[in-house]
């Protein structure tokens, strides 16, 4: 069976093909502002590296803030659930999932099939989001690929808001005038992220195999910051940016936990 | 994803009626003055009986269930909380408080008002400004509630206030000196009354209108009960525009017939027909304290899942009475079966009753509340229930964390939002029914 997952994220359109539960295309493409423009060309991008056509796809899953902007889909999911069930495909022990996207950090809990027991969500609040980050790295002058690896060389911890965006960059200014090094201040800012990330985990409880997924997952000074915080190692897959997408393809396929 | 209907449903024929009299009470209050009449200010769990006493034409208008009104109508709800940012008030406070005094300060009225425009809401309606109060009768147990009328007092130039300290502890410790407490302030206000109206204090008036009371109370949490039932009868945003009536005039003789002839003998009807508010009903949930009131299309939205709401705290437990039974569920409040012959004995009666308001109690504890929200949870029969972190109202709002891990402990699933229950601005649609759409597939209905 070929299915596909559409992921409309906030900021990048992520798709995954699978054949018979294995990946065989997938893209990734920045949503900008012509976002059904874009989802079109991140479908085709994937139908092409799949080497198939729309009519192959036996059934499409939507997901993400801009799930109705597909070009077509049979039915829609939430994010939460689709994270559920990636991480489970992908790590069969998982049952707490973080995702830590542009717009939004999630925390749930699911079961062996993938279904969520529990969830939060971040509100009205950048500060647990990728944006963050993309922010922050902004005020520090610092290529946003280039912050994780600056951040594990920082020498001290230093506290840092944890609650909003706008004041966390207000203090990154005074931090510069503070001369405190851009390494600590990136670390600073991974932290701050983490805590804030915890803070929603800890709301719905974890166990010792959390999974990691979302764009950020992709940075390693987060990471780090994040398994100090959680007091664990957490799982990053590979693509962890994918996750969301593949449960999408799972779902359309009906996948339920298992190989 | 549209599910099949399992059961019939059919529109309240009761429906109408409630619209008449939640407009005519706005109508009379405007026109009070017109006919020789009073008007007073008060909130919707103010003691409104006592005022009763000075006569068949004195009208009021409650603040929560009218800033509701503006909430609901955004275009003067955004005019009124900029009006009152204007004049310095924050943001942060009870946005119920901001609208009202949003509509003193632009002196619009919402009930000649709809989107900015003039729109007469009733015949004979003009574009009025806000009616001024004659006097304010408030109570207080919510931490802005006093102060809510001080501000109006001050606003409108001075109006005589009197307010009654009715926080006297929850219900499972109220002790004879307590009930005498609030029974004393009681007496002293209507002395107040007395001499800022000018008028004799009736005492048979105010027996009526605490027997109306009690009948209210009683007959409409005799209704929510019967949510028991599945189907449900009655859906949440349905639910809010048959309690509101409770909100603006319980001890009113309209209210308490309307609820005891009219709506409980048709709900009794629904049950008995097997009469559902969501013809696709396949899972039950409830809400707790003010939903945003802007976005009560959240509520029809869970219908496509097949979810029902049931009701709420907040609409069962704000005008509703309740009482365990022998059998260990919760039940309407038995109505004391006395006659009154004295204004002493009245009150004492009055103020023993009115002191068991469940919502009132989870002012004292949070524990209190998810005690009660676990037990509706488990007799309605519930799959979960929607937390509102509401930041328009501290006081129903403290505790909702504590509610959440209660309820999870209890077995239900819980999906917390942010909003604000009359300032849209502090709402997310969007997320919120994202955050729904995740929540359904918990209940498994997605």
């Amino acid at each position: 069976m070929i299915t596909m997952g559409i992921d409309l994220g906030a900021k990048n359109i992520k798709v995954v093909i699978l054949k018979d539960n294995k990946i065989v295309g997938k893209s990734n493409v920045l949503a900008g502002f012509e976002v059904e423009k874009s989802a079109q060309q991140a479908v085709d991008k994937a139908l092409k590296e799949a080497g198939i056509t729309k009519d192959d796809i036996e059934k499409t899953v939507s997901t993400g803030a801009g799930e109705k902007l597909a070009p077509f889909y049979d039915e829609t999911k939430s994010v939460v659930g689709c994270d559920s069930l990636g991480a489970v495909f992908l790590h069969a022990a998982a049952r707490s999932v973080i995702d830590v996207g542009a717009e939004e950090g999630r925390g749930m809990r699911c079961d062996e099939t993938g279904k969520i027991l529990d969830f939060e969500v971040n509100e009205k609040c950048a500060a647990g989001a990728g944006a963050f980050t993309e922010a922050m790295s902004r005020a520090l002058e610092v290529n946003l690929e280039e912050l994780g690896a600056l951040s594990l060389k920082a020498t001290e911890e230093i506290p840092m808001n944890a609650q909003c965006t706008v004041f966390a960059e207000s203090e990154v200014v005074t931090m510069v005038h503070n001369k405190v090094s851009k390494a600590n201040m990136a670390r600073a800012v991974h932290d701050a992220m983490a805590s804030r990330i915890t803070s929603m985990v800890r709301k719905i409880g974890f166990n010792k195999d959390v999974v990691l997924v979302g764009g950020v997952a992709n940075n390693i000074g987060f990471v780090d910051s994040l398994n100090k915080d959680l007091e664990l190692e957490v799982v990053v897959p590979k693509d962890p940016e994918f996750v969301g997408a593949l449960g999408a393809a799972l779902a359309a396929a009906g996948w339920k936990g298992g190989k | 994803m549209e599910l099949e209907a399992k059961y019939p449903t059919e529109k309240l024929k009761c429906w109408g009626k409630a619209k008449d009299i939640r407009m005519k009470f706005y109508q009379d209050y405007a026109e009070a003055h017109d006919k020789g009449g009073l008007r007073w200010a008060g909130g919707a769990w103010t003691f409104d009986a006592i005022p009763a006493g000075l006569g068949d034409d004195v009208y009021p208008i409650t603040s929560e269930p009218y800033s509701a009104t503006i909430a609901f109508d955004k275009e003067l709800s955004l005019e009124c909380m900029e009006a009152a940012e204007v004049k310095g008030y924050p943001r942060d406070l009870c946005s119920y408080m901001r609208n009202y005094w949003g509509s003193i300060i632009t002196d619009k009225f919402a009930f000649g008002y709809k989107d900015g425009e003039f729109v007469p809401r009733f015949q004979g309606a003009k574009p009025l400004g806000f009616p001024k109060p004659d006097f304010i009768w408030q109570d207080h147990i919510c931490c802005s509630h006093a102060k809510w009328y001080q501000v109006v007092s001050d606003l409108e130039g001075g109006i005589p206030m009197f307010t009654v300290d009715n926080a006297v502890g929850p219900a499972h410790e109220l002790t004879d000196s307590k009930i005498k407490y609030v029974v004393e302030q009681l007496k002293d206000g209507i002395k107040f009354l007395e001499k800022v109206t000018g008028r004799d204090y009736d005492d048979e008036l105010l027996f009526k209108a605490i027997k109306n009371h009690f009948i209210s109370t009683s007959k409409w949490a005799e209704t929510c009960e019967l949510n028991k039932a599945i189907p449900a009868p009655l859906d949440e945003k349905s639910i809010y525009s048959l309690y509101v009536l409770g909100t603006l005039q319980k001890a009113g003789k309209q209210v308490a017939d309307f609820y005891e002839k009219d709506l409980l003998p048709e709900v009794q009807d629904r049950v008995e027909r097997g009469i559902a508010a969501v013809p696709n009903e396949r899972v039950r949930v409830m809400s707790d304290t003010q939903p945003p009131w802007s976005f009560l299309s959240i509520f029809r939205y869970l219908e496509k899942f097949g979810c029902v709401s049931i009701g709420s705290l907040y609409t069962f437990g704000l005008i509703g009475q309740w009482e365990v039974k022998k059998d260990g569920t919760w039940g309407p409040k038995t109505r004391p079966d006395v006659e009154f012959s004295s204004r002493d004995q009245a009150l004492y009666e009055y103020v023993k009753y009115e002191l068991h308001k469940p919502e009132w109690q989870h002012f004292y504890s949070c524990h209190l509340k998810s005690d009660m929200m676990i037990r509706i949870a488990k007799e309605w029969k519930l799959d979960g229930v929607m937390l509102h972190y509401n930041r328009g109202c501290e006081g129903l709002s403290v505790g909702i964390a504590e509610n959440r891990l209660a309820l999870l402990d209890a077995g239900f699933h819980v999906m917390a939002f942010e909003g604000n229950n009359a300032d849209e601005r502090e709402f997310d649609e969007a997320r919120t029914k994202a955050k729904i759409n995740a929540f359904m597939e918990t209940l498994g209905v997605k």
